[in-house]
């Protein structure tokens, strides 16, 4: 970033001389700037806009009836739940995969990090349908959790499971190129000094990559409390119960109740923001430590 | 590194606090949100797995048997609903679904559950009075506002150039009674299977979607402007007037259509899990009702005995000459293989693409 | 804690835990990830490989195919020319609201897909602000391929932007001094220095947004108007085909989808491996 202090002397004036050499005229770089602000208001600030629009579209009372609803209210706890389960379950994947992937050195590696990588280029569509195909009534284990009387399709666990599918790479991606560039040298000093495994853990590599996990918490508890392709596949739809936000969101839509469907949707709406206010708010205090991953998420 | 060693060691106490305090919050965070979730779990639930249209009938009808439970068994009970595509949510409840009672478009998929799951015996249909069917609808077109293309009855539908709404035979029940409607008027104006064949074959080849479900269907033509005829149900046609304007579209009834039947059933295996058959009894028997009847008609549903309706509510049901299943495909036992079976009639005709 | 047991395949180390970090992300991802995948590739299999092939060439499954695969590249090719000129502007410009606009290109990432979906709708429809626009230009977008291609721009905009970012902001200054002082024009300096500099994240942002473009379902079936052979999308299909009880055609097009995304990744980590080995950095 700090392209300024790497400019030598010679080249400075050289770039006094001919500023036209190092940088655009004020008329390209504007038009430039209008250029990427344009598609951006198009493609990201006015959907963004429409939801809020939309969703106070018949005024106050209406919205605060649309979010204040028992179905609405079922279906905000229900999001929490599935959230508070499975991104907790993928943090502890996550830093274990980060552990073994980053810390040591073997066969395979590179096939076991493409695996972590796979949910993201999976569509959530198929994310859903393989756990219908295994734990469905028809499915190859139905029968047997039928007679043992296990629910798992079209109710919380299987919700959790579409999610955690989704969700999985999120914490491992961010801590993997971290822990990599700070090296094992912290632990190495830690367990020869006498400390347990531990306890170096916990307050050697941790304490380290806190914002990197923090920052890969973020990201996937957002997709875990937004993930709609997987989850409508395992829902069933029962209204109040198995309906996350998302998809109380496309039941209210498909019942001509839009602006009710867009109340709770800027619901939403406003987690992303906060998740994105958050995200920034790291990126910018810490932004070293993150820097080595923000790219990849 | 003396100066690293002693960063580190300051560092433990503090951060070992801070990590338990963080655990415990979590805990409870999490402590609070399971409770939440499943603190209201305890009251009496029914799960009322239905097709499409329904949403807003049976809105009214819960509130009602809510009311009349309470007041006759003191117990708050909770209807929950589901809704999609009537064969698509038949596979659902095939699929695991633990619906305590089934109300779907047709005979045939509440069939599949009995047959492929074994959750309620074959003769189910018997259990209840009319065929277990409390109200009965047909198969109407619903036009744009002044009727441009000029689509008065079923043969209008195979003209090129007008373009057909209907959802998918595979999924929806209505799409099937659109299917099988369309197929009756033809059998008695050409009398001759050929033509019936390419009649349907035509009609099919002006049908730019086949969404999954009625509900799918006529936000398609409603709201996103497809199409010049939505063949839909008649308590649907009424619904999207009612919605989107009466400005905007028209009902054409056509000479002839099909009397649907969708059916109401328990479904015996997951009762006895849930525990719940009395109330589910009492939910179905309820339907029957002058209350309910009633509802039924207000939603635009004919209800099975009018007597009970309001007057106000029946006039509006165009007098159409309606045949059965029974009479004209031999039922559903017999239609559903024939039409709608792999390779049955449907598959045979619909060549999507042209 | 469980002390790790010298497996031949790996390198000694002197830190702990290998064994427990490794049986705990082997668990969870045979779990979660490799048995249920498993699970598909056996349902398709079970179909007999001619009725395999005769749902695989269904001209309705390849319509679907070329779809999602089409729009997706073309909304991919938008987010590359418009990823590299955000990050850009971003990295090379200041104007107010910078740090705003920085932060607010993640969104796609943040807003779940059915709410873009249903905004998209709401915009581009015939009646909405963008919509009716387009309509007085004579162009339909929302129901239409092009409203798909719409949704898949929304979701696969910060790819690019953060593959391209971090290089242009590390691009050592210098080489572009020493073109500038070589007498090269800005345009070529541009061109013949910087973008082939950036290239390499510029494919790997453009194959991440078109890998996550392909699998794309919440944002696009509101948006798609989803007509059997012009407008529905291939994971649409697997629902529509799992709502019909065809269990193996719904696993046979998600195999197919599958494939492509293994190909994919493989393509995005050799494309990483490249650029780390001709730029250090990934």
């Amino acid at each position: 970033m700090s392209s300024a202090s790497s400019l030598g002397a010679t080249s400075r004036r050289a770039a006094a001389r001919t500023p036209s050499a190092l940088r655009e005229s004020s008329l390209v770089s504007g038009t430039l700037i209008v250029l990427a602000l344009g598609f951006l208001l198009l493609f990201l600030f006015l959907p963004l806009i429409a939801v809020f629009v939309e969703a106070f579209r018949r005024g106050f009372a209406a919205y605060f009836e649309a979010i204040t609803e028992p179905d609405a209210l079922a279906a905000m706890r229900l999001t929490l739940l599935i959230a508070a389960i499975a991104v907790p379950l993928n943090v502890v994947l996550g830093v274990a995969g980060a552990w073994a992937v980053a810390r040591f050195e073997f066969r395979g590696k590179s096939v076991l990090v493409s695996l972590i990588d796979l949910p993201f280029s999976v569509s959530p569509v198929i994310a859903g349908l393989v756990y219908v195909l295994l734990f469905g009534a028809q499915g190859y284990f139905g029968p047997w959790l039928r007679a043992n009387g296990v629910e798992i399709i079209f109710a919380v666990p299987g919700i959790v499971l579409a999610t955690m599918f989704v969700t999985f790479p999120f914490v491992a991606r961010e801590l993997i190129p971290h822990m990599e560039t700070l090296g094992s040298t912290d632990e190495e000093a830690a367990l020869t000094l006498g400390a347990s495994p531990w306890r170096t853990f916990f307050m050697v590599t941790l304490p380290n990559v806190k914002w990197s996990l923090l920052y890969g918490v973020l990201l996937c508890n957002a997709r875990a409390m937004g993930e709609f392709g997987a989850v409508a596949v395992v829902s069933g739809r029962i209204r109040g119960v198995t309906t996350t936000m998302p998809l109380h969101v496309e039941i209210l839509y498909n019942e001509y109740m839009g602006a009710a469907a867009f109340a709770v949707a800027s619901l939403l709406a406003l987690l992303a923001l906060v998740t994105l206010a958050a995200k920034a708010l790291l990126e910018w205090r810490y932004a070293e430590e993150i820097a080595a991953t923000r790219h990849t998420s | 590194m003396s100066k690293l060693l002693a960063r580190r060691a300051r560092r433990p106490k503090a951060a070992a606090a801070r990590l338990a305090a963080e655990i415990l919050a979590t805990a409870a965070a999490f402590a609070i949100v399971l409770f939440a979730a499943f603190g209201a779990r305890a009251q009496t639930q029914l799960l009322n797995v239905s097709y499409d249209p329904t949403r807003e009938l049976y809105r009214a009808v819960n509130a009602a048997f809510v009311a009349e439970w309470r007041k006759a068994t003191g117990q708050t009970l909770t209807i929950r609903q589901s809704h999609g595509g009537s064969g698509a949510q038949a596979r659902t409840v095939i699929d695991g679904l633990r619906a305590d009672v089934v109300t779907l478009a047709l005979s045939g998929d509440i069939d599949a559950i009995a047959e492929r799951a074994k959750l309620l015996p074959a003769d189910w249909q018997a259990r209840l009075p009319h065929n277990s069917a409390p109200y009965t609808s047909t198969i109407v077109f619903l036009v744009r506002k002044g009727n441009p293309k000029g689509v008065r009855d079923w043969g209008d539908l195979a003209r090129p150039g007008v373009s057909v709404i209907t959802p998918n035979p595979k999924t929806s029940g209505g799409a099937r009674w659109n299917y099988l409607a369309a197929w009756a008027w033809a059998e008695r104006h050409f009398k001759d299977e050929a033509k019936v064949r390419e009649y349907i074959g035509a009609v099919l080849r002006n049908t730019p979607v086949l969404d999954t479900g009625a509900r799918g269907s006529t936000t398609t033509f409603a709201q996103r402007g497809i199409g010049d005829v939505f063949l839909s149900w008649e308590n649907e046609a009424f619904l999207a007037l009612a919605e989107f304007g009466a400005d905007k579209f028209d009902i054409v009834a056509p000479s002839l259509s099909i009397l649907a039947e969708p059916p109401v059933a328990l479904v015996d295996a997951n009762v006895d899990r849930n525990g719940t058959r009395k109330a589910a009894q009492a939910y179905l028997e309820f339907l029957y009702t002058p209350a309910a009847q009633a509802l039924i008609a207000k939603h635009h549903y004919r209800p099975r005995l009018p007597q009970h309706a309001e007057a106000a509510d029946l006039a509006k049901f165009p007098k159409i000459e309606l045949v059965t299943i029974d009479q004209a495909f031999g039922g559903w036992a017999k239609a559903q293989p024939t039409h709608f079976g792999d390779g049955g009639t449907f598959d045979q005709l619909y060549k999507p693409g042209r | 804690m469980s002390e790790a047991r010298p497996f031949r395949w790996r390198e000694p180390s002197i830190l702990p835990g290998f064994g427990l970090a490794f049986g705990v992300l082997a668990a969870g991802l045979s779990v979660l990830i490799l048995i249920p995948l498993a699970a598909l590739v056996l349902k398709a299999a079970s179909a007999g490989p001619a009725d395999i092939v005769a749902i695989a060439t269904a001209p309705r499954t390849i319509a679907a195919l070329r779809l999602s695969f089409g729009a997706a590249f073309v909304a991919a090719l938008v987010n590359a020319v418009f990823g590299l000129l955000i990050a850009w502007v971003l990295v090379r410009y200041r104007f107010p609201g910078r740090r705003f606009v920085d932060a607010a290109v993640d969104l796609p990432f943040a807003l779940p897909t059915a709410v873009a979906g249903i905004a998209l709708t709401a915009l581009w429809a015939g009646n909405g602000w963008l919509g009716s626009l387009a309509a007085s230009f004579g162009v339909k977008v929302a129901y239409t391929p092009l409203g798909v291609m719409i949704a898949l721009i929304f979701v696969g905009l910060p790819f690019v932007v953060r593959s391209v970012q971090p290089v242009l902001a590390d691009a050592q200054r210098d080489v572009e001094e020493a073109s500038a002082l070589l007498g090269a024009t800005r345009w070529r300096t541009v061109f013949c220095v910087i973008l082939p500099n950036v290239l390499p994240a510029l494919l790997t942002g453009f194959t991440l947004a078109f890998a996550r473009a392909i699998g794309e379902y919440g944002s696009v079936i509101f948006i798609a108007g989803n007509v059997p052979m012009v407008s529905e999308i291939a994971p649409l299909l697997i629902v529509i085909r799992l709502e019909q009880f065809d269990y193996a055609g719904a696993a046979v097009v998600g195999v197919l989808m599958l494939a492509a995304s293994l190909v994919l990744l493989l393509l995005i980590n050799a494309l990483q491996a490249w650029s780390r080995r001709r730029l250090g950095y990934v």
